[in-house]
């Protein structure tokens, strides 16, 4: 071998091409539609690519880690997790009236964050254990160190957030074969206690939830987001105004337009071919992340790629949900394409994962 | 047997596990076919509705932006203000060839050079969407002829707007800054702050001085007003209302016509001056010359002024009193002699014998005085009044680096004095660590000789000089100096006075403070190195010279003025109280490459202080003020 051959291998040596592909596709779409949402900040869009860059990076590390010490990793990183939710509960910093982050000296971090992996991973660690005797106490033991973290972020408020670990939980739970029966209990019981929650949400969230039904009816205030962005969706059309011309996003009627909001600039520049085009690329990372589910070979790895793919597609379909008008707004970024650093490196840390679940030599049941 | 079973559990397990992501799989594609219904119907069946709702009438909301708080100087003279013109603004990505339009449009309105150049400037520095003005300041005549033209011109609109105006602007430049069109550097600030939103439709933001540090409290909050649109984005009428707040006003400690005068003083000189009051830390006067005109910024500036002011040799941005740092040569010597004093290493009657240079033990160096062949014999007194180096060559030998650092640090000199001017320089006390740190090298005993008098690695602004001096005018009190005396609130008519902050107060024996500051009046008497600028004053003042080394000397080498370029020349400095008993007046003056502390900085200080003391008005002809050359009792 060459150096460069040498060099090359030990660069891609864990890199699943196909899913690479499909990012990069995504992170070009997100670039020129934040240059377009900006109107032409190139210190944003720099700054995105930074970010972007810096999350492959992150990427590349996951990917190279060894499936063995991933296991062994759950348990350090979900107790970590655990141990900064409650110290941002006892003194992080409050912005924006929500308690989430966490002073830390050199800078400031959110937990939360941390959990979206912490958490799935621990349960696969959890059922791989018990895996040859998964009794219905281990599916209550479980479910337990899914609730706790997200009791601790839900009382932030955080309730984005904590959608999307209950989701990645739920995810972990369905997938390790969670009867059927027990499933209904839960949504029953949900129902019954959606009181409770709604009680204890922020009013703020409340007043979210209630525009949904009828955004008009506070189209000034909480309303104004989701009817704008309606407009904007549905004035794109088949094909859309072109990149940069969308009049809704440029005369500034378009609310958070770089970062939750950033599907509705998309989409009133693309129209529903765009739409359409952008869903496949989705999909098709989807489906690869399937792929890999399938030929996982221990429990863990299963439960874990299972999980990390659906809750992709959760951000997804919850952000585009939002934003066209069928989910109430709450605060989910469109994954590799909102602006912002944190769920752009969550989000390849989870690929991480997969890639190196696909890449690294399987693990053999003994 | 138990292996059978284990491995059976396995493959039904795995079963299990490939049907449940079957069914995920089920899950995920619904969903999207979900979203992909939801674009068909708002995009396909829905289009025309939201169409009509996007281009035909709608509502927006339209900002309304709040007037600029005024900045007047403490005897309420204007210093920045607001005035309202129309201006001709363009989006310059609604037309394909702007050159065309302009050129148009010229033969309508005049549309001078500079404003061409401002204009492409504009653009380079601007977002594609932002309404950009073409020509500011239109007379009525040209409001006018424009009007009747407008026809000829879709998508160039007349706009009444807001415009800053200082009408001191050279004088004040680097006092009350300046504003200029908000950048994307300041957008993310805003951003951050989380304060964007109060920001809609403001077009300027504070870039420098009182303008940048006093943003918050200048801009006010914003207005909105709720309107009905055609699809041209006309206004068909105003739904509501909320009318914006005004930013509140300020006024300073500043006195604009001492300010003036001190200004004028300098006469083309480059340098700094500044004035404080010892009682409350008020400033009074904050020169940086050479200045610059502020409006220039205020409609963007050019690319030929901008570079003029960025490349001149004079650096007219840079704010010398706030940023300049400069060795604060013998002007450092009232403070050793008041170590000296108070750690009892010396005494009023110690003298000493001055050959003229001074020797460290076991060293053939000569540290040279800048009298060649000496003052004789000196003392305390005399070495403060005749500015004796090697008095105190000797005294920081003994005193040491660390004695020095720990009690000059505590006069505010290599700190920041927490002005409320953003920006403000450190300069440099130099201590053992710093050495080590900087330069990875242990402290020489010979660092220490230089260090004495205000050379070596010191390093001062020109307003820590005059806090300092302010501590030894008020017998030990430090007020933490400011520029802001009192806010305005535009909304209630409320004024806030900001009191005055003590920062602490030193404990000095009151007879070595007296000694020395008998000595520093004696400086301006005859016999004293500033008694030419003293002489004939009708109040008593206490000043001490300084020259600070712009070129090291070689040892032995003699300083000839005249053959020394003049951006080699020594800096001139000068601090200064008055009157001696119950100061009003603590001030800093520093002339770059003006020579002598005593002829060339000196008399300016005398001049600010006619003024503030006796409301004496300089002579006409102030414009140049004669440096003379007088070694015997100007040197140093």
């Amino acid at each position: 071998m060459t150096k460069f051959e040498r060099s090359w291998h030990f660069l891609t040596r864990y890199i699943d091409n196909f899913l690479l592909g499909g990012i990069l596709l995504i992170m070009l779409v997100g670039l020129a539609t934040l240059y377009s949402a900006t109107d032409g900040n190139l210190n944003r869009v720099t700054n995105q690519a930074i970010n972007m860059f810096a999350a492959l990076i992150i990427m590349w590390l996951v990917a190279n880690i060894p499936l063995q010490h991933m296991m062994r990793l759950a348990l350090p990183i979900y107790l970590v997790g655990l141990i900064l939710l409650i110290c941002v509960a006892l003194f992080g910093d409050i912005q924006g009236g929500a308690r989430r982050w966490l002073n830390i000296g050199i800078t400031r971090i959110q937990p939360s964050e941390l959990m979206k992996i912490g958490v799935p991973l621990m349960m696969a660690w959890y059922f791989d254990k018990h895996a040859t005797t998964l009794r219905l106490r281990d599916y209550l033991v479980a479910t337990m160190l899914l609730l706790l973290p997200a009791w601790l972020i839900l009382r932030q408020p955080d309730l984005g957030t904590t959608l999307l670990i209950i989701s990645s939980g739920f995810y972990v739970l369905f997938l390790a074969g969670l009867s059927w029966r027990i499933m209904a209990g839960l949504l029953i019981s949900g129902a019954v206690s959606l009181p409770l929650l709604w009680s204890m949400m922020h009013e703020y969230q409340q007043r979210r939830v209630l525009t949904l039904f009828d955004p008009t009816q506070d189209a000034l205030g909480a309303g104004y987001h989701t009817i704008q962005s309606k407009i904007a969706i549905g004035s794109g059309g088949i094909i859309g105004k072109g990149w940069q011309n969308g009049t809704q996003t440029h005369l500034d009627f378009l609310p958070e337009k770089s970062t939750d909001f950033i599907f509705a600039v998309f989409s009133e520049e693309f129209g529903l071919v765009g739409n359409s085009l952008l869903l496949l690329l989705y999909l098709l990372v989807i489906a690869r992340g399937m792929f890999i589910t399938v030929n996982a070979s221990t429990q863990f790895t299963r439960l874990i790629a299972g999980s990390i793919t659906l809750t992709f597609f959760t951000y997804i379909f919850v952000n585009i949900g939002m934003v066209t008008g069928i989910l109430p707004v709450v605060g989910v970024p469109l994954p590799l394409i909102s602006y912002g650093g944190t769920s752009m490196v969550t989000m390849l840390l989870g690929f991480g994962i997969l890639m190196s679940i696909q890449m690294h030599p399987k693990l053999v049941k003994t | 047997m138990n292996r059978t079973v284990e491995l059976r559990n396995h493959l039904r397990e795995l079963h299990h596990f490939q049907v449940r992501l079957a069914i995920s799989t089920g899950f995920v594609l619904f969903l999207f076919l979900l979203l992909f219904a939801r674009f068909f119907y708002l995009q396909v069946l829905e289009r025309e509705h939201y169409h009509t709702l996007a281009e035909d009438n709608r509502i927006s909301i339209s900002p309304v932006v709040p007037n600029r708080g005024l900045i007047l100087d403490r005897n309420g003279e204007v210093l920045a203000e607001n005035y309202s013109a129309y201006t001709l603004e363009i989006v310059p990505n609604k037309f394909s060839d702007l050159e065309a339009i302009i050129n148009k449009l010229a033969t309508v309105i005049p549309i001078e050079e500079i404003d061409r150049r401002r204009f492409k400037k504009l653009r380079e520095e601007s977002k594609r969407f932002e309404s950009l003005p073409i020509r500011t300041r239109l007379s009525d005549e040209e409001v006018a002829r424009f009007a009747a033209n407008s026809y000829r011109f879709p998508g160039i609109k007349l706009k009444a707007r807001l415009f800053r105006k200082y009408p001191k602007g050279k004088t004040f430049s680097h006092v009350v800054g300046y504003i200029n069109r908000i950048n994307d550097k300041d957008l993310e600030q805003l951003e951050a702050d989380k304060v964007s939103a109060n920001y809609r439709g403001t077009s300027h933001i504070g870039k420098t001085g009182i303008e940048q540090s006093y943003e918050k409290e200048l801009h006010g909050t914003v207005g909105f007003e709720e309107l009905e649109t055609d699809s041209a984005g006309r206004k068909i009428r105003v739904l509501s209302r909320t009318p914006p707040i005004s930013g509140n006003d300020l006024t300073l400690t500043i006195d604009a016509k001492l300010q003036q005068i001190a200004e004028k003083a300098f006469g083309d000189r480059r340098g700094a001056f500044v004035a404080i009051d010892p009682s409350n830390g008020d400033v009074l006067a904050f020169v940086s010359k050479p200045g610059f005109d502020s409006n220039l910024f205020v409609n963007g500036i050019d690319y030929k002024n901008w570079d003029l002011l960025n490349n001149s040799i004079d650096r007219p941005l840079n704010n010398r009193a706030l940023r300049g740092i400069y060795p604060p040569g013998s002007t450092f010597k009232p403070f050793m002699a008041l170590a000296g004093l108070e750690l009892n290493l010396r005494t009023p009657q110690y003298t000493i014998s001055d050959p003229g240079y001074f020797q460290l033990p076991g060293s053939s160096r000569h540290y040279r005085d800048w009298k060649a062949g000496g003052h004789g014999k000196v003392n305390i007194h005399k070495s403060l009044v005749v500015s004796c180096d090697t008095y105190y060559y000797g005294l920081a030998n003994e005193l040491g680096i660390d004695r020095i650092f720990n009690f000059i640090g505590k006069f505010g000199l290599g700190k920041k004095t927490g002005i409320d001017i953003k920006g403000e320089s450190a300069g440099l006390l130099p201590s053992r660590e710093w050495k080590m740190k900087r330069h990875k090298q242990k402290w020489w005993p010979g660092d220490t000789i230089s260090v004495g008098i205000g050379q070596g690695y010191n390093l001062t602004t020109p307003l820590q000089l005059a806090f300092a001096t302010m501590i030894i005018a008020n017998k030990g009190t430090a007020f933490r100096p400011r520029v802001v005396k009192r806010i305005q609130n535009s909304k209630t008519g409320e004024t806030y006075e900001r009191a005055p902050e003590l920062l602490y107060k030193l404990n000095l024996n009151p007879d070595n403070l007296e000694l020395v500051r008998n000595a520093l009046k004696d400086v301006t008497q005859p016999g004293g190195t500033a008694a030419r600028a003293g002489a004939g004053a009708a109040y008593s003042f206490a000043g001490k010279t300084g020259t600070s080394q712009v070129i090291a000397m070689k040892q032995g080498e003699k300083y000839d003025e005249s053959s020394v370029k003049e951006r080699h020349r020594d800096h001139a400095l000068f601090i200064a109280y008055a009157p001696t008993e119950n100061p009003s007046i603590a001030l800093s003056v520093l002339v770059e490459n003006g020579g002598h502390g005593g002829s060339a900085a000196a008399p300016i200080a005398r001049l600010a202080m006619d003024y503030f003391l006796l409301g004496k008005l300089p002579p006409v002809n102030t414009e140049k003020i004669s440096v003379v050359e007088d070694l015997e009792d100007s040197h140093d």
